[in-house]
């Protein structure tokens, strides 16, 4: 880092759980958000602010009116833009030192084991279960981590999954197998709570610093519930399934 | 007595984010619960049908077919997505 980096960054290298090296890390790392709405827009914003050296975006929306209530990645000015150069262009403002890649579609298996393989820490931050589980499958695969994030409504969830650990430990699939007939609420129709997303987002920015600059703790196996009409938090742990078809030793080939 | 949570598109359905209810006679797992949350009808039989319906009985995720016991704090959340 260079003198205006360590300034940039000081109140992180302030704190003995990050110090020089955590910095370092996060100056080297790689991240990438799976989403650039409500959810991935705080994550991106902390990611980038906090001097993540290169985030890749993949969003294949552009940006709507009705996005602009939570949504805090975009702007007025940017409306019909694609989420991803949006993105981009609001990270660049807030800190240019980070390199920016777009990825302007809704990304399937294939392109996604690339891009996974490529990152040092993922962050879902999608509004559907396909790819929910593309992504889980591909970090199970390529052995990266995972911050899970979910709001709808007044409801938020978020989980880690770690599987570099080689140890059991759970997957997205463990908790929710792919069965085709969750029922999908999207925003769209359902509504969210702004400052909910918020809340989740920038749970998964947390989550994901810590992870890459090695701070505190990783809760893996546990799920977090936030009922935001009564702002409780509950947490649930969950462990690997052993008949898992995603993350079971007789899945993985 | 047992204490259930009711979370995201569940508790939006039941009406409802947690109550306290006696074990009922009869009732030996989640499933027998849903089944009996099920009699009182109305959005409370849609329940144990809902996608992926998940419960944690003492901040555990179980299987259906775990037992319950007295005392015992159940949760029931769906998957949520939405970004
Ligand atoms: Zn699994």
């Amino acid at each position: 880092m260079n003198d205006r980096q360590l300034l940039r960054y000081s109140r992180h290298i302030l704190l003995d759980e990050i110090g020089i090296a955590g910095q370092q890390r996060l100056v080297d790392a790689r991240a990438l958000i799976i989403g650039a709405g409500g959810l991935g827009s705080p994550a991106a914003l902390y990611l980038a602010s906090a001097g993540v050296g290169r985030i890749t975006l993949v969003d294949g929306d552009t940006v709507d009116l009705t996005n602009l209530q939570r949504q805090i990645l975009h702007s007025e000015d940017r409306l019909g833009q694609t989420k991803v150069s949006s993105g981009q262009t609001a990270l660049r403002g807030i800190n240019p030192d980070v390199l920016v890649e777009t990825v302007p579609h809704r990304v399937s298996d294939k392109p996604l084991a690339a891009l996974v393989a490529d990152a040092d820490v993922v962050l879902d931050c999608s509004d559907n279960f396909a790819t929910r589980h593309a992504v889980n499958r591909a970090c199970v695969r390529h052995r990266k981590p995972l911050v899970s994030g979910a709001a709808i409504r007044f409801a938020g969830q978020l989980a880690v999954f770690d599987s570099r650990r080689g140890d059991g430990g759970p997957c997205y699939n463990c908790l929710f197998p792919e069965t085709g007939e969750a029922d999908e609420v999207r925003c769209a129709v359902m509504g969210v709570f702004a400052p909910l997303a918020g809340i989740i987002g920038t749970m998964q920015a947390a989550e994901a610093l810590k992870l890459i600059a090695g701070a505190g703790e990783i809760i893996v196996g546990r799920l977090w519930l936030l009922d935001g009409l009564a702002m409780e938090w509950r947490s649930v742990r969950f462990g690997q399934d052993p008949q898992c078809a995603v993350c079971a030793p007789s899945a993985i080939k | 007595m047992l204490t259930i949570l009711y979370f995201a598109s569940v508790r939006e359905r039941v009406g409802r984010a947690a109550e306290e209810l006696a074990l009922p006679a009869g009732v030996a797992d989640v499933a027998g619960l849903l089944r009996h949350l099920g009699e009182r009808g109305g959005a409370w039989e849609g329940l144990a049908r809902i996608g992926n319906l998940r419960c944690a009985v003492n901040q555990q995720m179980v299987a259906l077919d775990s037992p319950i016991a007295d005392g015992d704090e159940l949760a029931f959340f769906p998957p949520v997505t939405g970004g």
